[in-house]
């Protein structure tokens, strides 16, 4: 997989959740992975299509889930309000994965996203050869966040625009 | 939150009306949560660009805050709808999605003014003072 692709997306996660938690946050680990996503708490998944297609799926503890909840809407929320735990998570994949998405399209890629949906099975498709997945794993004060892309590059050509817009 | 000097208008004094469109129910809580800070009353809330359109047409809002990637009809095709039938309408894309070409877009077809998410009060404060002032919107007392 492209580094290029991914490192808007790493640069989002570090500035979105930063800004959200009002903490520093670190990149625990980063690793390849081509067997079946399994999920590990609540989870986001958001497809693009286009120039680049694939998925991103941004996954988070419970436990962190609650408290990235509360603290971005400014009042205590419960483990049982799980509805707006699940908004909470959908709302920062969709900032996250916005915010990468804008800085890959000024770049010169092309490419449609279409809105966060939960991830509810226990787990997803398997990689295939072309969309292997990176994961990382973000380690916040509230506990670890996984960010899971599986992202395939679809047309040559917009590399070299992305080259001459530097 | 910050404290912010409310925004009324001008003509009235009242508090300035919006319409929150977002398909996340978190961020249209956000949202209003915010624009409360700014002395402001929330009409109306809807989560695509369908209801978007009703809602304007039952509360006629002073203000939309509009996101773009949303079910059934994105947030750039409802604006532009709403500005065909109502010209005067203040449409402000507020997305995570803010690369140019969109942003550009988005202007192109009647909104007034563009917000990237994470909102910063500070920056959304700024732009429905900017974008209401052709209203002689005033922002009373100190602060902000």
């Amino acid at each position: 997989m492209r580094m290029d692709l991914i490192q808007p997306f790493i640069n989002s996660a570090d500035a979105v959740l930063a800004q959200g938690l009002e903490s520093p946050i670190a990149i625990e680990n980063l690793s390849m992975e081509e067997e079946a996503y399994r999920r590990k708490g609540i989870a986001a998944e958001v497809c693009l299509m286009g120039e680049i297609e694939g998925r991103i799926i941004f996954d988070v503890d419970l436990g962190a889930a609650v408290q990235l909840a509360s603290r971005l809407a400014g009042v205590e929320v419960s483990e049982t309000n799980e509805e707006l735990v699940r908004e909470a998570v959908c709302e920062l994949a969709n900032q996250i994965i916005g915010n990468a998405i804008t800085t890959l399209n000024d770049q010169g890629f092309h490419f449609h996203v279409r809105p966060p949906t939960l991830h509810t099975s226990e787990q997803g498709s398997k990689s295939s050869e072309d969309t292997e997945a990176l994961v990382m794993v973000f380690n916040t004060a509230s506990g670890n966040i996984f960010m899971n892309v599986a992202l395939r590059h679809h047309c040559p050509g917009a590399l070299e625009r992305a080259a001459v817009a530097g | 939150m910050e404290k912010f000097a409310p925004v009324t208008r001008s003509e009235d004094g009242q508090p300035v009306r919006y319409l929150i469109v977002d398909d996340s129910v978190f961020a249209r809580k956000n949202l209003a949560r915010m624009v409360e800070t700014f002395g402001g009353q929330v009409v109306g809330e809807a989560g695509d660009g369908v209801s978007a359109i009703s809602e304007y047409e039952r509360v006629t809002p002073d203000i939309v805050l509009m996101d773009i990637t949303m079910p059934q009809m994105e947030g750039i095709e409802a604006a532009e709808k709403i500005v065909r039938d109502h010209p005067s309408a203040r449409i402000v894309m507020v997305s995570s999605v803010g690369y140019q070409e969109n942003i550009v877009a988005a202007l192109q077809r009647g909104a007034r003014h563009f917000v990237q998410k994470p909102v910063k009060p500070e920056v959304l404060y700024e732009v429905i003072k900017y974008v209401m002032r052709d209203e002689g919107t005033t922002a009373r007392g100190a602060g902000a």
